[in-house]
């Protein structure tokens, strides 16, 4: 043991005083979120967009859903909220990247002895604030209008807790690989949204899961946005409404099962695919 | 320590059918200033983009502070900085802002504000960058890159768009980072900056190196025959091309008996020499003939 230390040791030690990935991630994420809040019209879109959204779903669809003690309002606050958490990382991060890829901001971080993990890590440290807010804000629009019941118990609060955290960092490292598919900037909001779009169909975001066709909910499953749906939904509505689920249960294990794939999946394919300097540089 | 900060070797690069860089070698001292000639696409981004690391090659040698960027690690990246003509990291931040984070990438950084200070941003320290000038977002961009502390700074095209005023402002910037001791390369295809800032200079065309030498006599420029002029009293001039300036100005100088009037002597200028090089270039495999 002690010998492999030191064979690590050495090589490194002209590096050693080099800053860890860790507290350079830190201070990368602390960058990002003031950033963030510095563009004004990106801060009042990204947090306006799915409240706009959760509004006229749940007021053009209001029943109540047969069987499950909830109303299809409170069924699209669930929704909605997990279609937050994937715009604010998926679709932010899949679009902000392209565009600091072509604005050359990736070359010059590439020019510094910064470590990559430290602008991954400071990528989801900005979606964990931002998607924390969305979520919040979601959740006050959701309890007060629609009447959805937040958890009352720690355990409630745990689940949302875990579902969050993996669903919000699978998201964010799904955004950070697609970053890399647009030849530009200006083609990036195009190629992010639409699969974004077509995924919030077949999850059963817009349409109930109980009226997607099988074989697309199917399709949607191989996705974190379905699982994030269906864990949210397992959260905030009443434990009635595990009816309308395909497997007629929440299925927290498969949820955690997937979501956790999607984190470790995503990093690979970050690490793999990342791409620092646009296509025709 | 390696005595070169440099060592190119048969370096080449092909994109697709074309050869960006064709059989480059490349010596740069420590401590000097060098700088890159030619014209655009002669290759001189391509040798820059491989130098940092951040491009593959085809074939060749490559040592920059004694280790081949494609290999090297962090604590190699540390030691070398770089300055781009096209750059717009962080627009929202302001330059103080910027400059502290960078430093904190670095394992000995400079002190931010004394880099502020050395190129001349104090007065715009709590600017965001957004708001700076083309030359201010520049002189920002060279902080970045001494923010390290480099040992090496390469500098791509870095006055590109610039008026004379923010040209000369960078040009003083160079020549104290220089006087601190940094190796500096410069490529650029301005040949009065080549000719102002660089201790010796390469001159690149079609991926390949021309001439190597100071800036004085570069491609033979100092043993290149004389041209001396003169005014003859009847106002007519007087001109003769010699290889013995020298004897023909005291030829002169007896035959008015003092002064010579309207006296000039001149030797082909860099852009003579340099028009020549890159010229011989167009016309290769022609024998040598000067194309036009």
């Amino acid at each position: 043991m002690t010998a492999a230390g030191a064979v690590l040791a050495t090589p490194a030690g002209a590096d050693e005083r080099l800053p860890g990935a860790w507290r350079l991630g830190l201070s990368r994420g602390a960058m990002e979120v003031r950033l963030f809040f510095r563009m004004r019209d990106q801060v009042v879109f990204t947090f306006a967009f799915p409240i706009v959204f959760l509004f006229l779903f749940a007021s053009i669809f209001h029943d109540r859903m047969a069987g499950t003690g909830a109303t299809a309002s409170q069924y699209y606050v669930a929704s909605m909220t997990a279609a937050g958490i994937m715009s604010t990382s998926f679709q932010s991060l899949g679009v902000s990247i392209a565009v600091e890829r072509e604005q050359k901001v990736l070359r010059r971080l590439r020019s510094t002895p910064m470590p990559p993990a430290a602008y991954f890590l400071g990528k989801i440290w900005l979606v964990l604030v931002t998607g924390l807010l969305e979520t919040a804000l979601l959740l006050a629009f959701g309890t007060v209008v629609y009447g959805v019941d937040l958890p009352s118990d720690v355990t409630g609060w745990l689940t949302f807790g875990w579902i969050f955290v993996l669903g919000i960092t699978g998201c964010a490292l799904l955004g950070i690989a697609i970053s890399s598919v647009p030849r530009s900037a200006r083609s990036a909001t195009s190629v992010v949204v639409l699969p974004f779009l077509v995924l919030e169909f077949i999850s059963g975001v817009y349409i109930l899961v109980t009226t997607v066709p099988r074989w697309m909910l199917t399709v949607g499953s191989l996705f974190p946005l379905k699982w994030l749906c269906q864990g949210l939904r397992g959260v905030f509505l009443p434990s009635a409404a595990a009816a309308m689920e395909p497997a007629g249960s929440w299925e927290y294990g498969r949820i955690a099962l997937v979501l956790g794939a999607w984190c470790v999946g995503g990093l690979v394919l970050c690490l793999l695919t990342f791409r620092w300097r646009g296509r025709d540089e | 320590m390696t005595e070169h900060a440099v060592r190119v070797r048969g370096l080449r690069k092909r994109y697709g059918a074309v050869a960006a860089v064709d059989g480059v070698d490349l010596d740069i001292r420590r401590g000097e200033v060098f700088g890159i000639l030619g014209p655009n696409g002669a290759g001189k981004s391509t040798t820059v983009g491989i130098l940092l690391g951040h491009r593959g090659r085809d074939g060749g040698e490559v040592a920059v502070l004694g280790e081949d960027p494609a290999r090297a690690g962090r604590g190699w990246q540390a030691r070398i900085g770089v300055v781009w003509q096209d750059e717009s990291a962080a627009e929202e931040m302001t330059v103080a802002e910027i400059v502290r984070h960078f430093a904190g990438y670095y394992p000995r950084p400079r002190d931010p504000g004394e880099v502020i200070a050395l190129v001349g941003l104090q007065e715009r320290a709590g600017v965001r960058a957004k708001h700076l000038s083309g030359g201010q977002r520049r002189r920002l961009d060279v902080a970045l890159g001494v923010i390290g502390r480099p040992e090496l700074l390469l500098l791509d095209e870095p006055t590109t768009g610039f008026d004379p005023v923010a040209r000369r402002q960078f040009w003083s910037l160079i020549r104290a980072l220089a006087a601190e001791g940094t190796t500096i390369v410069l490529t650029t295809h301005y040949l009065e900056e080549a000719e102002e800032l660089a201790d010796r200079l390469a001159v690149i065309s079609a991926g390949r190196v021309r001439a190597v030498g100071e800036p004085a006599t570069l491609g033979g420029r100092a043993q290149a025959p004389a041209r001396v002029r003169w005014t003859n009293a009847d106002g007519s001039s007087g001109e003769i091309v010699t290889a013995t300036p020298t004897a023909e100005v005291a030829a002169l100088a007896a035959r008015f008996g003092g002064e010579v009037p309207g006296l000039r002597v001149s030797r082909p200028t860099l852009e003579d020499v340099y028009l020549r090089l890159i010229g011989h270039a167009g016309a290769a495999g022609e024998a040598g003939e000067v194309a036009r």
